[in-house]
């Protein structure tokens, strides 16, 4: 096999390899070549010459990481974060592929837009799948052209952060998705509890006078989406899951088969509404943090199976956007860097979740939920896409060295165990830690 | 030492001991015979929120002590220009406040700017949050008549939930061990309520929460609150409007106390809002000498 020589080959060697997809957890060596995934053998038994070798000794060599819920701020509000800094921010976390919502300006809601994040203009360092709105404009009124999105790019439809209420749209759109195999992504909130509101409700709320939004508002929703889907065989994808009843309701489906699978994000199985403090607006997102016992609920989901991807929902804001009055603050932080540290601190060292389930969490489910060809594993010829992350390093995470445009993360200053360290996109590293 | 007491956020964040040292120099403060404790000292008032009472005691309180004051309003100022909250902060600190009195109508606005601007920021009521000058003028008006706050029976009747009078008095009261009722209706006192302090309830019954009262805190019923929740004006009126009838529930000895403004004819009957048992221009009269004290303790730790 002749070698490409703008795409050399690279030797990973002495790691320890995961890849949930193959069933594979044992040291390996992984030559990567022409950007796919050539060989695994023995440690120190290559025949062929590589033309660069890196030392993965101590390390968890993984497949690459796939975010399915990122906002990347292109086109229309580059204060924030453009796809080159978001990418950027991925790769140093790990994240060899990022699947970015479509709440942009303009909303991405056509072939074009989606085509134009794509472009190489945008300087992606990592593979970038937008997801396209649900609906014109998210306006919840009328279906976009799901056919033409997919063509063009888009791995999910979505209209993240305004959530399709009317349950026929909703029927309609689980329909469509069905004919073409899409899954439909729901940010479920039902906006007509949680007006005015800015975080969870209870004791905390109440204590600190802000307006605070009930668990019901996710799990109706949640349950009207599972039983549509149900009824049409769709695909019903649960964006950021926060509550005890809106996973009893997905592993509910589960049980029966229906199509339905659920992210969570790093600080919803990590913080709770509590952590506000004196009203700091870095932990303040949507869904918001919400009580002990429901991030006690999502480390039991993502321990029995019922939760299928990590997912960061980074959501970089500019200063002047966070630090001004709680209530009248941006929803959301950053957290394509804290990620692994945190799943590795939190759910690896303290609830004492196996190595592979992290890796699971973060690659083969996330790329098979999307349909993600050839990623998500390292069996042989599928994409050079690699994460390789040091469990046991011990560091602390400085915002200001961020990759991200932004700094709006509660995680500035935290210790965790474990670190990536590289960071392989289609077989060229473009991450070193 | 201790730390001085260097903003005054919430009564949450103060001692019995600082309650105790505020109260004991209120009392003290005569605004007719001020001392000049503050001459020279520049207080700002930054209210993006309409007050009578609040605004003009803090004024007179910071005048009677020697310190000249300035009002800064939302509407007749940068602030409609769309200043944020930190920038303005920042603006008054520069032109040389020595303290920024302020109102604002979200919860933590003052928490946000204390952090950000290197003088003392008193809060003079934020959202639905705090309101601690308040409440360490109800507690100086209660132990005016009742001694000591450990043991007694406080009822806050009305609109709990949007109360911010209510949840500092609660967490004041319920430091000195006193025994505080939230009553209203469930919308208005719902049972989180009941979580704010040690030693608080809810309760839905003003008859049965009246009964054995030392204090009866009522506060404002705004009509336009009550408009989509459960409970109508009138049954409002019928269940929760503190009455002379009901009053007779209450210790002989129980004061009234109302934070103002009165909706007069709703939460209050009228004989008792203006009866013997009303405690309410005593309440505004401590709200000066109380402020004299906080402006004091204040400007003294920042020196």
């Amino acid at each position: 096999m002749k070698t490409n020589p703008n795409n050399p080959t690279l030797l990973i060697a002495g790691g320890r390899v995961i890849d949930p997809a193959s069933r594979l957890d044992q040291e390996l060596d992984v030559l990567l070549r022409d950007g796919r995934v050539a060989e695994l053998v023995a440690p120190g038994t290559l025949k062929a010459h590589a033309r660069e070798t890196y030392n993965a000794k101590g390390c968890i060599v993984a497949p690459g990481f796939v975010d399915l819920h990122v906002h990347l701020r292109e086109p229309g509000q580059s204060h924030k974060e453009t796809i080159a800094t978001g990418t950027a921010a991925a790769a140093a976390g790990g994240f060899t592929a990022v699947c970015a919502m479509p709440n942009t300006s303009p909303v991405n809601d056509s072939p074009e837009i989606t085509r134009w994040m794509q472009a190489p203009e945008r300087y992606a360092l990592v593979r970038l799948f937008p997801i396209a709105a649900a609906t014109v404009g998210s306006q919840g009124e009328k279906l976009t052209d799901f056919a033409a999105l997919m063509k063009a790019g888009a791995v999910a439809v979505s209209d993240d952060g305004k959530p399709i209420l009317d349950d026929k749209l909703m029927r309609d759109a689980l329909r469509a998705g069905a004919q073409l195999n899409l899954p439909v992504v729901q940010h479920a909130e039902d906006s007509r509890l949680t007006a005015g509101c800015s975080m969870n409700q209870g004791p905390t709320s109440f204590r600190l006078g802000l307006r605070g939004m009930p668990n019901a508002a996710e799990s109706d929703i949640v349950r009207r989406d599972i039983a549509l889907a149900h009824a049409d065989k769709a695909h019903i994808h649960v964006a950021h899951i926060s509550t005890a009843e809106a996973m009893d309701a997905v592993r509910q489906a589960k049980k029966v088969g229906i199509r339905a699978t659920a992210e969570v994000t790093p600080h919803h199985f990590t913080l709770i509404d509590e952590n506000i403090g004196e009203f700091d607006t870095h932990y303040k997102m949507n869904p918001p943090l919400r009580s002990a016992a429901d991030r006690d609920a999502m480390i039991a989901g993502i321990a029995d199976g019922t939760i299928d991807a990590i997912a960061t929902d980074h959501a970089p804001h500019a200063f002047h956007e966070k630090q001004v009055e709680f209530e009248r603050a941006a929803f959301g932080i950053i957290g394509l860097e804290t990620a692994l540290p945190i799943a590795l601190t939190v759910l690896h060292r303290h609830f004492k979740l196996p190595l592979w389930r992290i890796v699971e969490l973060l690659s083969s489910n996330p790329a098979r939920i999307f349909s993600l060809e050839g990623l998500g594993t390292l069996s042989p010829r599928a994409h050079a896409d690699v994460t390789i992350f040091d469990p046991a390093k011990k560091w602390t995470y400085d915002a200001s060295q961020s990759k991200s445009k932004s700094r709006n993360t509660p995680y500035d200053g935290w210790s965790f165990t474990g670190r990536v360290v590289a960071t392989i996109v289609a077989g060229k590293i473009v991450y070193q830690g | 030492m201790k730390p001085r007491l260097r903003c005054l956020l919430g009564t949450d964040q103060l001692t019995v001991t600082e309650i105790d040292a505020l109260l004991t120099l209120a009392r003290r403060m005569d605004p007719n015979r001020p001392p000049q404790l503050l001459r020279g000292k520049r207080v700002v008032l930054l209210f993006y929120e309409p007050s009578t009472r609040t605004r003009t005691s803090f004024e007179f309180a910071a005048k009677a002590l020697g310190a000249a004051t300035t009002l800064i309003t939302a509407t007749s100022s940068s602030i409609e220009k769309g200043e944020s909250l930190i920038d303005t902060g920042w603006t008054v600190t520069s032109l040389g406040a020595d303290a920024i009195v302020m109102r604002h109508p979200n919860s933590g606005a003052p928490y946000l700017l204390s952090r950000y601007i290197p003088v003392p920021v008193i809060n003079a009521g934020d959202g639905l949050h705090q309101h601690p000058s308040q409440a360490l003028l109800d507690a100086l008006t209660i132990t005016n008549h009742k001694k000591r706050l450990k043991g007694l029976r406080v009822v806050i009747v009305g609109d709990v939930f949007h109360s911010r009078v209510a949840r500092s008095n609660a967490i004041l009261l319920s430091k000195f061990g006193a025994e505080v009722i939230f009553c209203g209706p469930p919308d208005l006192v719902p049972d989180v309520s009941a979580t704010i302090a040690p030693g608080v309830v809810a309760c839905h019954d003003l008859d049965a929460a009246l009964q054995g009262a030392d204090v009866v805190m009522s506060l404002r019923i705004q009509k336009e609150r009550l408009a989509g929740k459960q409970i109508s004006l009138e049954d409002y009126i019928a269940k929760f409007q503190v009455t002379p009838q009901r009053m007779k529930l209450a210790r002989p000895s129980a004061i009234v106390m109302h934070p103002g403004p009165i909706v007069r004819g709703l939460e209050l009957a009228n004989e008792v809002a203006d009866g013997p048992q009303s405690c309410m221009h005593e309440q505004v009269a401590n709200g000066v000498k109380t402020r004299m004290a906080i402006l004091a303790t204040v400007l003294k730790a920042a020196q």
